[in-house]
């Protein structure tokens, strides 16, 4: 059963395409991985799948409600109520706030009170905040950042950022999340602890699991299947062991002789 | 059809003294990416600069807009040393306030050391006029546009044919690497600030003449709008300041003439309201996207 | 996690609030506060909420406004020209709910299409619209054009504290709840708000009507206290004076703004008699705040009485 299927994906920037006529369909509870050389377009295909970029052409079609439906041109706010979340290559928290109120920020699309229960303080608002806290504090845990909820995010260690995103992005409630290069910058046990969280949040929380990423002991180990970018075309896909043998994937990153 | 040219003629004078005042703008937001609100002011100073030198020591046009120039340029590196400089890596809106605080300093001095009564500036350019077809310009207008257009191929030459130009020009585009490639970023920025300090001292001293009147709050409107000219012509972008500023110049005059002059600032409001709408990089500029 | 409002802390601050009351109160029956200080007073009261109220715009949402006094502007010619037209209170309060209203529409209109700006360009758009205002005002009949209108005084300072604390109270529940992190998560890094289901437009737009709505207050409860309303003195340079407190407070932090409100006032009177070098002071002073405390007197620092009385924070 597929989540999400792209079809002859397009993306030209001026003269140039960064993603051209790409295909491809990703299955329920897979994990995936996307690769390629630096430019090769991985970041772009991201960005227009999440909708921060609108395609020059072709569809991206995601299950809604056991249904696919397309959703080029919405808004990346309603794409991310659908169901999609990602995390972004060079980190992007909400530094000035804490731990627990960047998690309680993507959770707000839960929050049921409005306008007036916040500016009167309603009773629904008392009943609704402590529900969001405990939920956050419950999802925190979940990525061993519990201690840490009352710190600005500003002042975590680089990899506790780097989990605390996933944890924001989790906190929208996703079926589909997107990693974008989760491991970079990371010694290699952190990039450990970040390979059995990944694996555990998948497990937990039932999801299909897309991630960008350069380390690729971390991507053999990890993913199902791999889908490899260069110069913005799909040029191979397949599991780990048919992309390490793949002649067109070597030349990519080696260059042709 | 006659009513229609000399507001045209009457647009592009006025046009002509925004432009002067809106190059000074651009070239410094192009440069530090600062709204230099003082720069109102500097107009205003070079207008009584201009005004003292007439009066107190009875010199002609000449030595008035020179030395009205001179002594901008220099109070423009002052206070780019005294104010701006320190607040190299601050936010944009702290640099702003810091101009605004400047723009104060200036405004009050100015009214402490000349009084708030407005003064009359000597007429130091010849009476009357000539009329073709109808349509009356007077040697005041002609002399203020060929000083206006001299000065601004003056500045074209400097900033695309000297070493200095070339020097502002890619402090502009990315100061950092300017630095390594050997540029005086410093001196670069103080160069800058008075050019256009000099440019606005100009145009104080041509006001000052064309409406035979000064006063130390004088350069708040006018710096407005030439800050609007510059934003219209896509700030940054030199001939885009002279450009926006003729527009502006001219709209005005327009609305005044046919409309209302109650109407004449809300108007130019709107047209910057509406072209940071549609198209915010301005008339000249292009659009950059974030990358992410 | 607290369930309701009636907690420890929120007693003791009502409690605070009625003791500042009856102190001010105290101070004028002894003629330590006269009738000037008691503008003194109101004047900063009214600061005050138009600061708190640009903080949230500014310093909350990070959405960079020099066109405050329009809205300023709106609500004291509404109340004023329903003072004109009705009788003295019920004109009053008819006013500053007309002002309310129509400096909420007015800040939709503004909203919408410019708030699709950032920075700079947002604050000479804010800057154009508030310019615009005034101008309206100042070519309309009701509003008696440039001469503006000359009221009779119907506000006392006991009116003007009452909706100081409405409005803190308003801007204070509202940065406090979800739609208040959304703000900040927009002022912090809008891509990433809107990745997590923010409609930051939504939020900007909020956050800038209610700000609009409660600085209309302010210009309602000054025209109810001075007497006078001209265009003039809602000009951008009123803005500007507002955007002062709040930078030299620090933005974000309402504390400051508050604070900043009182120091400004306080050194406005003090030099009073010298009324050219106070400007120019000004200015200087202006310069080194931002070169030597950019970030205000507070940064973004809250005051909260929870850890004032207990010395340190309650594990929420």
């Amino acid at each position: 059963m597929s989540v999400l299927v792209v079809k002859n994906l397009t993306k030209n920037f001026g003269g140039l395409s960064a993603v051209s006529n790409v295909n491809l369909e990703i299955n329920e509870n897979e994990l995936v991985g996307l690769i390629g050389p630096n430019g090769a377009g991985k970041t772009t295909f991201f960005n227009l799948l999440t909708g921060v970029y609108e395609p020059s052409e072709g569809s991206i079609e995601l299950k809604i409600n056991g249904k696919m439906k397309s959703i080029v041109k919405v808004k990346p706010y309603n794409i991310t109520k659908l169901g999609m979340a990602r995390t972004f290559q060079n980190i992007r928290l909400f530094k000035e706030l804490s731990v627990l109120d960047n998690i309680k920020v993507a959770m707000n699309k839960d929050i049921k009170y409005g306008f007036f229960s916040a500016i009167f303080r309603l009773p629904k608002f008392y009943k609704e905040e402590s529900r969001i806290h405990d939920n956050a504090i419950k999802l925190l845990e979940v990525v061993g950042l519990g201690e840490k909820r009352n710190e600005l995010a500003k002042n975590l260690p680089y990899g506790e950022q780097r989990k605390l995103e996933i944890a924001r992005a989790l906190a929208t409630n996703p079926t589909v999340l997107f990693l974008d290069e989760p491991a970079a910058g990371m010694n290699p046990q952190e990039t450990n602890e970040l390979t059995s969280l990944i694996n555990k949040i998948k497990k937990d929380f039932n999801l299909t699991i897309i991630l960008i990423e350069h380390d690729m002991s971390l991507v053999m180990t990890l993913c199902e299947r791999i889908f490899v970018l260069d110069y913005g075309k799909l040029i191979a896909k397949g599991t780990p062991e048919e992309i390490k043998n793949n002649k067109r994937v070597v030349e990519a990153y080696l260059g042709e002789d | 059809m006659v009513q229609f040219f000399q507001q045209l003629i009457n647009g592009l004078s006025l046009g002509s003294i925004y432009a002067l005042i809106a190059l000074g703008y651009t070239m410094v937001y192009g440069i530090i990416k600062l709204i230099n609100f003082a720069h109102g002011d500097i107009y205003m100073i070079g207008a009584y600069v201009g005004f003292i030198i007439s009066t107190k020591f009875n010199l002609g046009f000449f030595p008035s807009l020179i030395g009205a120039m001179i002594f901008c340029a220099i109070l423009g590196i002052l206070i780019e040393t005294i104010a701006y400089k320190p607040l190299r890596n601050a936010t944009r809106i702290t640099a702003l306030i810091t101009a605004i605080g400047v723009s104060y300093f200036l405004e009050a001095t100015t009214q402490q050391v000349m009084s708030t009564t407005p003064r009359s500036f000597p007429a130091l350019l010849p009476a009357g006029g000539i009329k073709i077809y109808g349509v009356g310009i007077s040697y005041q207008q002609i002399i203020m546009l060929f000083i206006t257009v001299v000065l601004m191929l003056a500045l074209q030459f400097v900033v695309n044919k000297t070493k200095v130009g070339r020097a502002m020009r890619a402090v502009s585009v990315d100061s950092d690497a300017a630095k390594l490639m050997g540029v005086d970023v410093n001196k670069t920025i103080s160069f800058t600030f008075a050019i256009g300090s000099a440019l606005a001292g100009a145009a104080g001293v041509m006001v000052g003449i064309y409406y035979n009147s000064i006063n130390p709050l004088m350069g708040l409107i006018p710096g407005l709008k030439a800050f609007i000219a510059a934003v219209f012509g896509g700030i940054g972008i030199i001939p885009g300041a002279m450009l926006g500023g003729v527009l502006i110049g001219i709209i005005e005059t327009l609305v005044s003439g046919y409309w209302s002059s109650l109407y004449r600032d809300a108007v130019v409001y709107v047209v910057l309201i509406v072209i940071l709408v549609v198209k915010p990089a301005g008339l000249l500029g292009k659009n950059v996207k974030e990358k992410v | 996690m607290k369930k309701n409002q009636f907690t420890f802390i929120n007693l003791c601050w009502l409690v605070l609030i009625v003791f500042i009351y009856f102190l001010i109160n105290i101070l004028i029956s002894l003629g330590v506060l006269n009738a000037v200080y008691q503008t003194v007073l109101v004047t900063v009261m009214i600061n005050i909420i138009l600061a708190i109220s640009l903080n949230m715009i500014i310093g909350i949402t990070g959405q960079f406004s020099l066109g405050h006094a329009g809205f300023m502007a709106i609500g004291a010619y509404s109340a004023g020209v329903a003072l004109k037209l009705f009788s003295q209170s019920t004109g009053f309060y008819m006013g500053i709910a007309l002002g309310m209203f129509f400096s909420g529409i007015m800040a939709l209109i503004v909203a919408i299409p410019t708030l699709r700006l950032k920075g700079d360009y947002l604050a000479i758009a804010t800057l154009g619209f508030g310019e615009i205002i005034r101008i309206i005002i100042q070519n309309m009949k009701v509003t008696n054009g440039a001469a503006g209108l000359v009221l009779t005084k119907v506000a006392d300072w006991k009116i003007v504290f009452v909706f100081l604390i409405i409005s803190i109270l308003i801007i204070l529940f509202f940065s406090n709840s979800a739609i208040g992190r959304a703000c900040i998560s927009v002022r912090e890094d809008e891509i990433a708000s809107e990745t997590m289901g923010i409609n930051t437009t939504k939020y900007k737009i909020m956050a800038f009507v209610v700000g609009a709505v409660i600085a209309s207050i302010a210009g309602a409860l000054y025209a109810g206290s001075f007497y006078v309303i001209k265009p003039d003195m809602f000009s951008f340079n009123k803005s500007i004076d507002i955007l002062v407190i709040v930078v030299f407070g620090g933005m974000g932090s309402f504390t400051g703004s508050i604070l900043s409100a009182i120091i400004i006032g306080i050194i406005n009177t003090a030099l009073q008699s010298f009324a050219g070098i106070r400007t120019i002071a000004y200015g200087i002073i202006l310069v080194m705040i931002m070169i030597f405390r950019p970030k205000g007197l507070l940064g973004s620092y809250e005051f909260k009485l929870s850890k004032f009385l207990k010395g340190k924070e309650e594990n929420q």
